[in-house]
């Protein structure tokens, strides 16, 4: 059975890539916050990582406890995350697969010179072998 | 003795969607094994196939990190919390 789209909402498209854009040549990354697989808040976080973010993203566990903070006060769920690919295409590396949670969406924005290019969405198999592709539907708010 | 345990949003699908659970244990690890015994599809995501816990999932107990506590030996009591918290992590191709 196919995954169902994820869709995501005009205004939270537009501050994931522009995040990635503000970013770059680092890493951005964020929260997707919506309910039944619609996205309506893309929630900027820091990147903590001290490995190089050009190439890393981390968040912690206090920013990760804010995003759902966050959600709760919207009376909406914790969807997933996005994080930008610079200057490298829009499909998860292996770094990714090996730190990914279940259930999670992972929005990835390639950004190529400092513009917002490919946008995914990719999803971790139950076993953990690999992402699966999902479909993105940008919708109008 | 029962002490809760939260769970963090992408493991609800492992707990019957509960986002807290009371399991029995006198340390932090007797609570993780209680738990993964009870609820066995959560272990692989906590833990690697050689047994030790994945570095981006952090257990707090109460506020705090087990890191900088006794770890796994930590010992708990009925009014404690612990908490299983993400971190999220990932990277483009190097």
């Amino acid at each position: 059975m196919g995954l169902q789209p994820l869709v995501i909402r005009a205004d939270a498209d537009n501050r994931i890539r522009r995040h990635g854009q503000e970013a770059y040549p680092h890493e951005c990354c964020g929260a997707l916050i919506g309910r039944d697989r619609v996205v309506t808040e893309a929630l900027a976080l820091p990147n903590s990582t001290d490995e190089g973010p050009r190439r890393r993203f981390l968040v912690r566990p206090v920013d990760y406890l804010a995003a759902e903070r966050r959600a709760t006060a919207l009376d909406a769920e914790l969807l997933g995350f996005y994080h930008s690919h610079p200057d490298s295409p829009a499909r998860p590396s292996r770094y990714d697969l090996d730190h990914a949670w279940p259930a999670f969406a992972y929005v990835i924005v390639a950004v190529e010179q400092a513009t917002p290019r490919a946008l995914t969405s990719w999803r971790l198999r139950e076993d953990r072998s690999a992402f699966d592709e999902e479909t993105v539907a940008v919708e109008p708010d | 003795m029962a002490t809760k345990i939260l769970i963090p949003t992408p493991l609800r699908g492992y707990t019957d969607k509960l986002d807290v659970v009371e399991v029995e244990g006198s340390t932090v690890g007797e609570l993780l094994a209680n738990l993964t015994t009870r609820y066995t599809d959560l272990r692989k995501h906590l833990y690697t196939e050689e047994g030790t816990r994945r570095s981006f999932v952090n257990i707090y107990l109460n506020d705090d990190d087990i890191r900088y506590l006794d770890k796994d030996q930590t010992p708990v009591t009925a009014d404690d919390t612990v908490s299983i918290i993400p971190s999220v992590a990932g990277g483009g191709w190097s």
